[in-house]
């Protein structure tokens, strides 16, 4: 059976288990009825022109796996930020771990999607939330909301800090031959409230996983909000991501994306703006080689005057991999004073890696600031020679110079293991031991 | 220490260097003028073997092992250092663990153990004394944003820590005003010794009311096509370099 029609005849079934007559029963039923009648994206669409998701859909995913699946957290220790104390809210195959979560109540909720979903005290909430941002016309999105029942819930009330990062982890095990997830999280974050989000994707086997997460973001009045996506999955791993932000006046959202890994991965991050005087950025790193493929599609929606957005996207690909950055800056009427700027550098290593850049700017105010630049070239050879006859080998010089590329976006990490952690996996894909610790 | 014969380079199907002859030994500084398009940087490119270049004909010894066909790092691992005309700016590299790697890199190549961190910084402190370089310049990116002069006194910095046997500054003079032309000419008078030797090629004399050559070689057209002591560069100095475009 083909997927489409395996996701249409589960819906049912999976209804009638988490309760038909739950307030989002309605939500669901015309979520999947949007699925049902725009089907998986193909490369005939202009936003996925260079993915094409047919080769992964011909596994035979399961869709809802078995309960009993546990991993001991020495297994898996190393992808946790263990320096640092943290929250973590852990699934293993889709189904929560409590045994490896940290969850708190405790003045902030880090907590779990089902019981957000699920328990009368926090259906307000949900109300006011729940699939308020998230594409109703994305077909993607709608089949997550379709099937949105388990993922990290985050509320962080007005005027708190939360004391320790958050991790949100979902781990495949490869209990299941191919395992197709659909996570959804929701991140409330109050007025004057602050909170960093680490949040990560891990395969722990070869077995074929297709994630199609959804992550609602709102930062309510100058709220900051520090994301960081990390994405150094297993090579039978494919993510699609699909985050929205919604920003009210004053706040600051982070979205760093790291994409190191995985064999496919689409990151679809749209941020609409609310409220005036409101700064988004959003930094990415990418290091593919072999048939990797990262698509990086954004969408800035500048609607309210004097707001500021950033964009940085460093991109260095190798041996037969494959970029996407596609980046669309609208800037409504009503936006006057915006300042928007994009940057998408990317280095070839091969002549058989490609990129396609596509930036794309759309204004409608005429009192704005807007740039983009993309580059695409090689490692500079004088540069490299400058290296050389200092004594540094070719090989760590190219890696010095690529870490040097992607600085700017290092630079940017504010929790100081997690940027160590960074550029030890940097180092380690480039392949090389350097002098000092980057 | 170096011995060039009868070399011949060029740049895709240009000719550039059209046989240099040129013997260097140790406790010699050698000047090698010449006017725009002579050949010079060529020439000290080539010598740090990089790669953009095609030796044809003749060879380098250095201590009289032939180095015409190891990469640059290797040259590098023998002792020859090249002060860039242009040195290139790696950002989110701090001059400190450039050198670090530099030196690291360089030792290991020798069979020699990693210097011990406590070594490294003594070191590093004593070579910027001798540079007047701001301890707060080294944690900053290598060369970005420095200034002209501060680029080349850190050029020179690098030769301290380094200890090359032969050092090639390129165009070290350009760019810098008198003050910094004086820190520097002083850091490479107090890194000569008699087991080092240094080439310095500039296009102008005023470097070399400093750093006092032994030999001046003038180069023309690829050829080495006069050759003298520290008073040739005044000659050229007075008669410009018409008077060897005239006699070539």
């Amino acid at each position: 059976m083909e997927l489409k029609e395996k996701l249409l005849s589960s819906f049912m079934a999976f209804e009638e288990r988490v309760d038909v007559q739950s307030q989002l029963h309605d939500v669901r039923t015309s979520a999947i009825k949007n699925f049902e009648n725009k089907g998986f994206p193909t490369k005939k669409e202009e936003a996925w022109k260079y993915t094409s998701l047919n080769a992964i859909l011909k596994n035979d995913f399961t869709v809802f796996p078995k309960k009993d699946s546990a991993i001991e957290f020495n297994q898996v220790k190393k992808y946790f930020l263990h320096e640092i104390d943290t929250y973590k809210v852990v699934f293993i195959d889709g189904i929560f771990s409590s045994h490896l979560s940290s969850t708190t109540h405790d003045g902030i909720d880090v907590c779990l999607m089902s019981s957000a979903l699920t328990k009368p005290k926090y259906k307000m909430v949900i109300d006011n939330y729940f699939n308020k941002i998230a594409s109703k016309d994305d077909s993607l999105t709608s089949l997550n909301t379709a099937f949105a029942n388990e993922g990290a819930y985050i509320n962080i009330p007005k005027s708190k800090v939360a004391d320790k990062p958050i991790e949100i982890m979902y781990f495949s095990t490869g209990n299941e031959s191919a395992l197709m997830v659909q996570p959804r999280n929701l991140v409330i974050v109050g007025e004057n409230s602050h909170v960093q989000i680490i949040e990560r994707h891990q395969s722990l086997s070869e077995n074929p996983v297709l994630t199609n997460s959804v992550t609602e973001i709102f930062a309510q009045k100058r709220a900051i909000v520090d994301y960081y996506k990390i994405q150094n999955d297993g090579l039978e791993a494919n993510l699609i991501d699909n985050t929205y932000v919604s920003q009210q006046k004053e706040s600051h959202v982070y979205v760093h994306t790291f994409s190191f890994g995985g064999n496919l991965t689409r990151n679809n991050l749209n941020f609409y703006h609310y409220g005036e005087r409101l700064t988004s950025t959003l930094n990415g790193i990418t290091i593919i080689g072999e048939n990797q493929h990262v698509d990086h599609y954004t969408l800035v929606n500048h609607a309210q005057p004097n707001c500021e957005s950033f964009q940085d996207y460093k991109g260095i690909f190798s041996d037969r991999s494959t970029g996407v950055f596609n980046g669309k800056v609208y800037v409504e009427k009503e936006a006057q004073k915006t300042n928007a700027f994009q940057k998408s550098n990317n280095i070839l290593l091969s002549d058989k890696a490609t990129i396609n850049a596509k930036p794309q700017l759309e204004i409608f105010a005429d009192d704005v600031k807007c740039s983009h630049g993309c580059t695409v070239g090689q490692l500079d050879e004088t540069a490299l020679f400058y290296m050389q006859q200092r004594g540094i080998p070719k090989k760590e010089a190219k890696a010095l110079l690529m870490y040097a590329f992607s600085n700017a976006v290092i630079e940017n990490i504010k929790i100081p293991e997690l940027k160590q952690r960074i550029t030890k996996i940097i180092a380690m894909k480039l392949g090389v031991k350097l002098g000092f610790d980057l | 220490m170096l011995s060039i014969k009868n070399l011949h380079a060029s740049i895709g199907d240009k000719e550039i260097l059209k046989g240099i002859d040129l013997e260097v030994k140790a406790g010699e500084i050698h000047a090698i003028m010449g006017p725009n398009g002579a050949g010079k940087s060529t020439l000290s490119a080539i010598i740090a073997g990089n790669e953009n270049y095609e030796v044809t004909q003749g060879e380098i010894l250095l201590e009289n092992e032939d180095i015409s066909e190891l990469a640059p790092e290797e040259r590098a691992h023998k002792g020859v250092f090249l002060s860039f005309q242009y040195p290139v700016e790696i950002p989110g590299v701090s001059v400190t663990n450039f050198m670090k790697t530099a030196i690291n890199e360089t030792r290991k190549a020798n069979h020699l153990e990693e210097m011990p961190a406590n070594e490294m910084l003594k070191v590093i402190r004593e070579k910027s004394e001798l540079l007047e370089i701001d301890r707060k310049f080294l944690s900053r990116s290598l060369n970005e944003g420095f200034s002209g002069g501060e680029k080349k006194r850190n050029e020179i910095f690098q030769m301290a820590m380094l200890e090359p046997k032969l050092a090639i500054l390129d165009e070290t003079d350009s760019g810098l005003d008198i003050d910094a032309l004086r820190i520097v000419a002083n850091g490479v008078n107090k890194l000569k010794s008699d087991k080092n030797a240094i080439i310095v090629i500039t296009h102008y004399q005023r470097l070399l009311d400093y750093i006092i050559p032994d030999f001046v070689h003038v180069l023309y057209n690829g050829k080495i096509v006069k050759s003298g002591g520290a008073e040739l560069a005044h000659e050229l100095e007075e008669k410009g370099y018409d008077w060897i475009k005239g006699e070539n």
